[in-house]
């Protein structure tokens, strides 16, 4: 039996370390997310336009919510747009 | 009593006074039937995300209350009855919500509040 640290591989395994999602509002203590305030929902959409899904944003479950609701608001108002390009 | 919140997208074709004698309008529906007019703000002319009505600007006009429930429904027919309003929308707030817009109001940057988010 090879010990652990006997063992040597082809290639090298990928020791690279992200550092750990969070949610930014838990986090600040947020809990109003204002729809009138474009360049912060901007934070979250891509470039045309779309939501960005937790897995990126990082958001909780709660808040992606709460965000998702504040940039409907803010379309229906055409504070942001439906749909377009190079948005950001 | 509840709180509350509405924009309003006047189009653009208005003249100073009628932009103002259009707000008063719509604030003085809320004292009249027993609301309370907490804050009112116009944003002027502001260029449209997308075309409303083959308009690309609009006058925005944002307005905070307190009124009964029943009032919004009496108040949404005088939006739609008025043809200077081009979208209305209203948004009940909760206590964080009135935290946060008191907060905005008192001399607190939204810049500075964008940057602790």
């Amino acid at each position: 039996m090879a010990k652990a640290n006997e063992i040597k591989y082809l290639t090298a395994i990928k020791a690279e370390k992200r550092p750990k999602k969070y949610c930014r509002f838990k986090k600040m203590g947020i809990h109003y997310i204002d729809y009138k305030d474009a360049d912060f929902l901007k934070k979250f959409l891509n470039e045309q336009g779309k939501l960005l899904p937790r897995r990126l944003s990082g958001n909780s479950l709660k808040f992606q919510r709460k965000v998702g609701a504040a940039v409907k608001k803010a379309r229906q108002m055409a504070i942001l747009p439906y749909v377009t390009d190079l948005l950001k | 009593m509840n709180n509350y919140e509405l924009m309003v997208i006047f189009t653009p074709v208005l003249s100073e006074e009628e932009y103002k004698a259009a707000q008063n309008k719509f604030a003085a529906l809320v004292t009249e039937n027993g609301g309370e007019l907490l804050h009112s703000k116009p944003w002027g002319l502001k260029s449209l995300a997308y075309p409303i009505a083959k308009k690309t600007t609009g006058l925005y006009w944002v307005m905070e209350y307190t009124a009964p429930s029943s009032f919004n429904e009496k108040l949404k027919i005088q939006l739609l009855r008025d043809e200077s309003v081009m979208r209305h929308m209203y948004t009940v707030l909760d206590k964080y919500a009135v935290e946060y817009n008191t907060k905005k109001r008192g001399g607190v940057h939204s810049s500075t509040q964008k940057a602790e988010a």
